[in-house]
């Protein structure tokens, strides 16, 4: 890192992507090259790969080696769970989500891109898009990633043409029109040997756009969180229990969508008694407002029995109460969706049971068919359900509040989490 | 409109807050493992923010190898002191003597490996159900599959092949009777992000992150304190060196460098220019290319 300063470190925002390609497109490689050109690798860890290329007779140091994730996932050659990766340019800290597609590619995506804001999808210029490009780009739609990156990797491979890349675009543009995803990005790329990776490419002139990392260093993303519709569910009551706060009584929680201030008028829901915000308290100081996604403390004018689970919400603009959902659902188990069955349910703060009234369709992800007569939901299948809840949940649609719009399943004989799920 | 952009520091922020607090919400027992280095004291500071004014409503736990640096310990219990909080030691020294483990032998014996077993024994002993811990998934490559939320088996174990997938920021912690969650608020930050935040909130941290002279010796490139803790080799020579410690852990395991960075500002700086990991320092990561991925397994912090 250099031309380092704290008051630009200080001063950064935080992108969080998510990369998604088939075996062999060249994922590991891309990531590997990332870090490497940003100089995000230390010596060590270089010289620690280095000398794994050499020991299995590679002649050239394999940066997709900087991604090898443990023993057991070694082992077995393949990669199984998502890992997190980090690193900073002067302009942004990046997290990525690599996400291997094998097994549980489904369940490894949609958890990469639960968090994202922008996705890059590979493809290998010499194979043009495939039914997993189609499947990874429905999950980026489906998951409403608001940036989406296609990079036609291994042009090196095709001569750098400019006709395979135009053709790929082609592809891709026909299939992803279908769907709800607005801002696509495309560029031709060579991972292995960094053209337009990090620095622009010698061997393709014919492209005039920026860099993959110009485009993530640049994207606009103070947008993607919903800054109109204010929420916040109530994760918990904060009763000092002292006598310098002897009645203080603060409600914690994290902003889930749009601008609190101080005196707005607000209403808890389910309840629906209202009152007035009183203070936004933080540790240090009280803040004149609030947005999402900050952390704090609200007080209240009156006193009201508020606790964990409830939202509270702006009194003129509130979100929906109802025990019957309608969910786009991904199956994370083995184990099959049971028709007719009970689930823990968890939705912001809120956890209750629910019961699957009725499996509306599933979803062909290859072909983005509407499958009707199939009731078989199993690991990485996606489908249309609607839940009957035991309580009433504060919900908004997916497509306008990722938090507010999202929940997850529970086996409630293991524990284990089983279905992420989208209200439509 | 206005820009209601937060920076990123008050993003992971903001996020290590909201873990904090689902753990205090959805656990009965939970605690805050406490070392005395830089990311348990930074998890704590995070606490007080989570809920505050009031109290942080858990106690700290240090599981002490009684190999440790005074000043980390005399750092501990000044903290506790000082906001109130209620501090339990797990000893080694005690799981040695009462025969629960016993002590590796040899020039580079350490006690890293059996905190293990206090740590499970304290787990059991105080029937806690959730811990804190300050690991960062930018350590260490083990480290970079964990959850916000790990679940622990009713024998401590992690299995990172069958982890439950986190979705949003949705957590699962649900479980069964004797089974416990590992809780990492600040999976998200580098080390850099700590130092930066330890820097802008001016949060205090042991005099031996600061340059100081002390006893050093060289062992396979590694400086070491010169303590009675590690014998040393006919061969090796002490000197009096200017360094710091970049991590604090037990003194057999964790190695010092040479600096001369004597505030928080030269710290960040020197981190920034720094072109080797922190964890290579280390003396516990080398041991095998996994073994952070095996104690973990086996219930290590």
């Amino acid at each position: 890192m250099t031309d380092f300063s704290t008051a630009g470190y200080l001063d950064m925002d935080l992108l969080r992507f998510t990369t998604a390609g088939s075996v062999d497109d060249g994922k590991s490689t891309l990531i590997g090259r990332l870090l490497y050109d940003s100089k995000s690798i230390f010596e060590d860890q270089y010289e620690a790969i280095r000398a794994s290329s050499e020991k299995r007779g590679e002649e050239y140091v394999n940066l997709a080696l900087l991604t090898d994730g443990l023993r057991a996932e070694r082992e077995q050659g393949i990669t199984i769970d998502v890992a997190y990766r980090y690193f900073a340019t002067p302009k942004r800290k990046f997290i990525i989500a690599d996400t291997p597609g094998h097994i549980q590619y489904t369940r490894n995506m949609v958890t990469g891109a639960s968090t994202a804001n922008a996705a890059i999808i590979l493809i290998d210029a010499r194979k043009g898009v495939i039914e997993q490009t189609m499947r990874h780009t429905y999950i980026a739609s489906l998951l409403r990633i608001p940036h989406v990156i296609v990079c036609v990797n291994k042009m090196d491979l095709v001569d750098f043409k400019k006709e395979v890349f135009e053709q790929i675009k082609k592809d891709y543009e026909a299939f992803a029109s279908k769907l709800d995803t607005t801002d696509i990005h495309f560029l031709p790329i060579s991972a292995l040997k960094g053209d337009n990776v990090v620095d622009p490419s010698k061997h393709m002139k014919w492209y005039k756009g920026p860099t993959l990392m110009y485009l993530l260093e640049n994207i606009k993303i103070s947008n993607d969180q919903n800054h109109s519709d204010a929420r916040f569910p109530v994760q918990y009551v904060i009763r000092p229990m002292n006598s310098e706060f002897h009645d203080y009584r603060g409600y914690a929680g994290r902003i889930a969508g749009g601008v609190f201030k101080k005196g707005d008028a607000i209403t808890v829901l389910p309840g629906g008694l209202t009152s007035k915000i009183k203070s936004i308290d933080t540790l240090n100081n009280s803040l004149e407002e609030a947005f999402a996604p900050m952390s704090v403390t609200l007080t209240l004018e009156d006193e009201i029995d508020i606790s964990r689970g409830d939202m509270i919400v702006k009194t003129d603009d509130q979100p929906e109460a109802t025990q019957d959902i309608e969910v786009m659902m991904c199956w994370l188990t083995e184990k099959k969706l049971q028709p007719n069955g009970k689930y823990a349910l968890k939705h912001t703060s809120k956890e209750v049971r629910c019961v699957i009234k009725e499996i509306q369709y599933k979803v062909n992800i290859n072909t983005l068919e509407k499958i009707a007569e199939d009731n078989t939901i199993g690991l990485n299948d996606i489908a249309c359900l609607t839940l009957r809840t035991t309580s009433p949940l504060i919900i908004d649609k997916y497509k306008k509040n990722r938090n507010t719009g999202s929940l997850i399943l529970i086996d409630e004989s293991t524990n284990v989490t089983v279905g992420a799920g989208m209200i439509i | 409109m206005k820009n209601y952009n937060l920076t990123h520091l008050k993003e992971l922020e903001s996020e290590s807050i909201y873990v904090i607090r689902e753990l205090a919400a959805q656990f009965e027992r939970p605690a805050l493992l406490f070392s005395g280095g830089k990311d348990s004291i930074v998890c704590f500071h995070l606490a007080r923010k989570a809920f505050a004014p009031a109290k942080v409503p858990f106690p700290l736990v240090h599981i002490d190898t009684g190999h440790n640096f005074e000043e980390a310990i005399t750092f501990r219990d000044d903290l506790a002191a000082k906001y109130g909080a209620h501090l339990i030691v797990g000893s080694v020294q005690d799981s040695i003597d009462t025969g629960r483990v016993s002590e590796e032998k040899g020039y580079n014996a350490s006690r890293n490996v059996l905190q293990t077993v206090t740590l499970l024994d304290t787990i059991e002993n105080y029937k806690f159900d959730a811990l804190i811990g300050g690991a960062r998934r930018d350590e260490e490559k083990a480290r970079a599959k964990e959850r916000f939320f790990s679940h622990r088996d009713e024998f401590g174990q992690w299995d990172p092949k069958n982890q439950r997938p986190e979705l949003w920021n949705i957590f699962n912690g649900k479980k069964s009777v004797g089974e416990h969650f590992r809780v990492f608020p600040i999976s998200n930050w580098t080390e850099m992000d700590v130092w930066q935040y330890i820097l802008q909130e001016n949060i205090e941290i042991p005099s031996i992150y600061f340059t100081h002279e002390r006893e050093c010796f060289m062992r396979d490139g590694v400086i070491y304190a010169h303590t009675n803790v590690i014998p040393l080799k006919p061969t090796e020579k002490v000197e009096k060196m200017q360094v710091r410690f970049r991590t604090v852990g037990d003194i057999s395991c964790t190695g010092a460098v040479l600096s001369k960075a004597n505030s928080l500002e030269e710290i960040v700086e020197e981190v920034a220019a720094t072109r080797v990991t922190e964890r290579g320092s280390r003396i516990d990561d080398k041991r095998s290319e996994a073994a952070m991925e095996d104690r973990k397994k086996a219930g290590y912090f």
